[in-house]
């Protein structure tokens, strides 16, 4: 059974914009779009979880992709 | 990842703090970390501050990331709503302003210098001890106050830091949130759109 892929997905309503998940992607697939939320560029994001582990509004979260 | 230069602003944020016990004068250097947020965000639309250059965000990561000092918890769910972060951000302009009136009425001569740190706004520290003269009274009273108002912050960053995120104040940082309504503002989704394509 092969392992779901997961992807990093931000709640833009309560996101602060503050950039720690852009700092901690090793993949740089996540940017602060105009200083409002956060984006994850899904075809980058590799599903790690450091993301959503430094969010300090815990605003992310890891889905399966697809959803 | 390779560190760059504004990765080390966590030292100017420490260091900050730590001249403040020895000349309280230094406190006026804090208004950088007022006005540059502020800058960036309404000449680029950006929170570049936030992410890259805030050397407190960088202290309470390093302190409570590296050095173990959080317990890694969810913030409660009151604490990122919006009524409660622009509710403190009102609550920390008025108190902003309750400090500019009290330089003010120093410089009017309506009231002698008070040689203290307010902490939480209530508890009032002494801090003769780190004013050694040199300066007009109405300069020292604004930068006892400043100070009052970084030590605070700071204080409340740490005490979340240790129950919750490491960076948990930037969910709450009137400076974050003030330069994320200056984006807001400014944002148009369309453009961002357009730009994309």
């Amino acid at each position: 059974m092969g392992k779901e892929k997961r992807l990093a997905r931000v709640d833009r309503d309560h996101c602060v914009a503050c950039g720690c998940c852009v700092k901690v992607c090793p993949r740089g697939a996540v940017q602060v779009v105009r200083g409002v939320f956060a984006q994850v560029e899904e075809a980058l994001c590799v599903g790690c979880g450091k993301c959503a582990k430094a969010c300090p509004a815990s605003v992310i979260g890891m889905e399966a992709a697809g959803q | 990842m390779k560190k760059r230069w504004y990765d080390y602003l966590w030292i100017a944020s420490a260091l900050y703090l730590l001249l403040g016990f020895f000349n309280i004068l230094f406190a006026w250097l804090g208004l950088i970390c007022f006005f540059l947020p502020l800058l960036i965000s309404i000449t680029t639309g950006s929170k570049a501050y936030c992410g890259r250059y805030c050397g407190r965000g960088q202290l309470f990561a390093l302190l409570g990331g590296r050095f173990g000092l959080s317990r890694q918890h969810d913030v409660p769910r009151w604490m990122k709503s919006r009524w409660f972060r622009y509710g403190f951000l009102l609550f920390f302009l008025v108190m902003f302003g309750q400090m500019l009136w009290n330089t003010a009425l120093v410089f009017s001569g309506a009231r002698d210098l008070r040689e203290v740190v307010t902490l939480l706004w209530t508890f009032r520290l002494p801090w003769h001890w780190a004013y050694h003269g040199g300066a007009s009274p109405w300069a020292a009273q604004f930068a006892f106050g400043f100070y009052s108002v970084m030590l605070t912050s700071t204080v409340l960053g740490l005490g979340t830091m240790v129950l919750c995120k490491p960076r948990s104040w930037c969910v709450y940082c009137p400076m974050g949130t003030m330069t994320q309504l200056i984006c807001r503002a400014k944002y148009h989704p369309d453009a961002v759109r357009q730009n994309q394509a």
